[in-house]
């Protein structure tokens, strides 16, 4: 029998897996949409993660749950908050001190990370969509552009707009008034990304090395630039950045 | 395994002791037993109590309509008539509660609605907003409304701060005695200053308790048992209960019982309750074996200022000294030293919507106590609108900073530690 470890990451829009063995290599994940029966989301991950590792359920050790349908998990053996997770799972690509900024579908955190890898300090945004990935799920819509598409298009941007307010549905109307003024669809989408970049900078002053995670850096790679560009900060984005607070759950499971 | 939560036995003597204060209230609105008089939970009740009045709280109705989650449904018709939803949840609440016609006070305590008023008597020292407030009922019932209006925020208190206020507690007497139609009598406000003073005095006795570790009481019973501190005080009803509750606290601490079983991380509650969470939250801390062991808002009801040889410049010195009205300096200082006396290991500030005056965390303070070296934790809701609050993210919040707490988001120090499913 082998010897693997799984953390399960369940987010208000997706669900993450990832197994690991016992040298904490991961070896397989999954992930699907979290939808409306987490449960069923859950063990569908589990089992693209065995198969993907061409593993069985009986050589999982242990099984730690995060995020915040993280009760859902019926196998999980134990919890943790994202919050640590995804201090765990960046410390693990980037041992040393920084900053996690883990932006997701409904919340973003911003995570400081001290030199042994313990989380020192955290913010959550408030109980808002600003600077979050409801935010850009939103917005995209008023450029009639599917969401996924708005980190290319911002890749070809050649004017800075700064939207006027961070409420969604305000800047959605504001999103209409650019458009009457004739502004392209890819300064419009930079701007509606700066505006998650800059959010995340008023939570918390940034500085030091900054690691991104979560599903927004994942499906917005462009991001990772609007945080250099506009802000003048050094960022790290991990390999498979959705992934990070499960795999952070399974380096906790393999404990 | 830790022992299991054992519940304070004095409740049931708490809730006989708010009976029969309720049940006063009752014979002097639905039978003429005596003058309603409604006052802010910090206004000059001694002087009302001293002229015979039953004394009315307002802002205990907008914490049980809030506690009951009954705000949510409440706060729109107040909302409809123009009162803002930005603006005090226990004045939106308690708004809409007339206007719809409701009232836990009839299920809880026989009333048939609110007491109508014969007077309606506030103090700005907590917010402009119960003036407002008290100013509807004005317009509703056509009553006076008289009060106090507090310099603030004050620094340190100076003589002109307390003269200022002393004089306008005495220009409150002549307007109250002649609703009262009877005169006060300075003996009998004397007594009453007594007893307010020695009632503040055991429950400061009491919250100290928590001191102790473990604590055998968590900020959530504090909440709960501060009742009789806020309408009794100045009534020998308050002492004898405060009497009553410190004996069982101190026999807890005697016998090692502890508010949450197992405690192992000490916290203090900066802000207001989230009075619909009150069970949630307790039962989380419970699962988390964290104690919110000190808090400002419940050491709000300890007026250490209070004379009865000086009655009124005592009273003034006593209602401008709260923490509520100080600047962030007086308060940080403060909170700063309840974290050493208390032995806290980190601070968590609710951050109210709605209550602007008492969410501690909008000046930076948070981020100046972290740089001392207290951790702290900041999280949106609110004390009444929970449409203004989040279960997931709030527990999430709570439960990271556990985590940050015990270091258990270490590499190296995880073992062992966290959550486990049973």
């Amino acid at each position: 029998m082998r010897e693997l470890y799984l953390g399960v990451d369940v987010g208000s829009w997706s669900t993450k897996a990832v197994l690991i063995d016992g040298q904490r290599r991961p070896v397989g994940k999954g992930i699907r949409r979290s939808g409306v029966d987490l449960a069923r989301a859950t063990e569908e991950c589990r089992a693209e993660a065995l198969a993907a590792a061409g593993a069985r359920a009986e050589d999982i050790r242990r099984a730690i749950a995060t995020g915040f349908g993280r009760d859902a998990v019926a196998f999980a053996n134990g919890f943790r908050t994202e919050i640590s997770c995804h201090a765990r799972g960046a410390f693990h690509h980037f041992p040393g001190e920084m900053t996690v900024v883990d932006i997701g579908g409904q919340d973003s955190k911003v995570i400081r990370v001290g030199a042994q890898g313990r989380h020192m300090s955290f913010r959550m945004n408030r109980k808002c969509a600003a600077g979050t990935g409801a935010f850009l799920e939103e917005t995209a819509i008023k450029l009639s552009v599917p969401s996924e598409k708005l980190s290319e298009l911002a890749a070809r941007s050649t004017k800075r707009i700064q939207l006027g307010s961070f409420c969604t549905v305000f800047t959605s109307t504001e999103i209409l008034g650019l458009i009457r003024r004739g502004e392209r669809v890819e300064d419009i989408a930079r701007g509606l990304l700066a505006s998650v970049a800059a959010r995340i900078v008023e939570m918390e002053p940034l500085s030091g090395t900054v690691v991104l995670t979560g599903g927004v850096i994942a499906h917005q790679p462009f991001l990772k630039e609007i945080f250099e560009q506009d802000h003048g900060l050094r960022v790290l984005v991990p390999p498979d950045p959705q992934f990070i607070g499960a795999l952070g759950a399974a380096l906790y499971a393999a404990d | 395994m830790p022992a299991a939560r054992v519940e304070i036995k004095a409740s049931a003597e708490l809730k006989r002791v708010m009976a029969a204060y309720y049940e006063e209230i009752r014979q002097a609105a639905e039978e003429g037993k005596g003058k309603v008089a409604w006052c802010t939970s910090v206004g000059p009740a001694e002087i009302l109590y001293a002229l015979g009045f039953r004394v009315y709280f307002p802002e205990n109705h907008g914490a049980m309509l809030g506690a009951a989650r009954l705000s949510s449904s409440l706060i729109p018709a107040a909302n409809s008539i123009g009162y803002s939803p930005d603006i005090c949840s226990y004045l939106t609440s308690d708004i809409g509660a007339y206007l719809k016609g409701e009232t836990p006070l009839k299920k809880a305590y026989g009333l048939k609605s609110i007491p109508r008023p014969d007077v309606l008597v506030y103090n700005t020292n907590q917010c402009r907003d119960v003036q407002d407030w008290f100013s509807f009922y004005q317009r509703e019932f056509n009553v006076p409304l008289v009060g106090v209006s507090t310099p603030h925020p004050v620094p340190e208190l100076g003589e002109a701060h307390v003269r200022a206020v002393e004089a306008q507690l005495e220009s409150l007497i002549e307007p109250l005695e002649k609703v009262a139609g009877t005169k006060l009598d300075t003996a009998e406000l004397r007594k009453v200053v007594a007893l307010s003073r020695e009632c503040s005095d055991l429950w400061g006795r009491v919250l100290r308790t928590g001191a102790h570790i473990p604590s055998p009481i968590s900020f959530f019973d504090g909440c709960i048992h501060m009742g009789p501190a806020v309408v009794l005080r100045g009534r020998k009803e308050a002492v004898e209960y405060y009497k009553i509750l410190l004996a069982e606290l101190e026999g807890r601490i005697k016998d090692g019982v502890a508010a949450v079983p197992g405690e192992r991380i000490r916290l203090y509650w900066e802000g207001m309750p989230v009075w619909g969470r009150l069970r949630d939250l307790s039962e989380l801390c419970i699962s988390l074996r964290a104690c919110f062991v000190v808090s400002t808002y419940c050491n709000s009801w300890i007026f250490d200022e209070l004379d009865p040889s000086r009655p009124l410049e005592s009273m003034a010195r006593a209602y401008t000294k709260l923490f509520i009205n100080r600047t962030e300096q007086i308060k940080e200082a403060y909170i700063r030293e309840l974290v050493r006396e208390f032995k806290v290991h980190g601070v968590v500030f609710h951050d109210s919507k709605t209550c602007p005056n008492n969410a501690n965390s909008r000046y930076g303070m948070p981020r100046r106590l972290a740089g001392a070296g207290i951790p702290t934790l900041t999280f949106n809701g609110d004390l009444c609108d929970l449409r203004l609050y989040s279960d997931a993210q709030v527990r999430t919040s709570l439960e990271a900073f556990v985590e940050q707490l015990t270091g258990s988001a270490g590499a190296q120090e995880a073992k062992g530690r966290g959550q486990e499913r049973p």
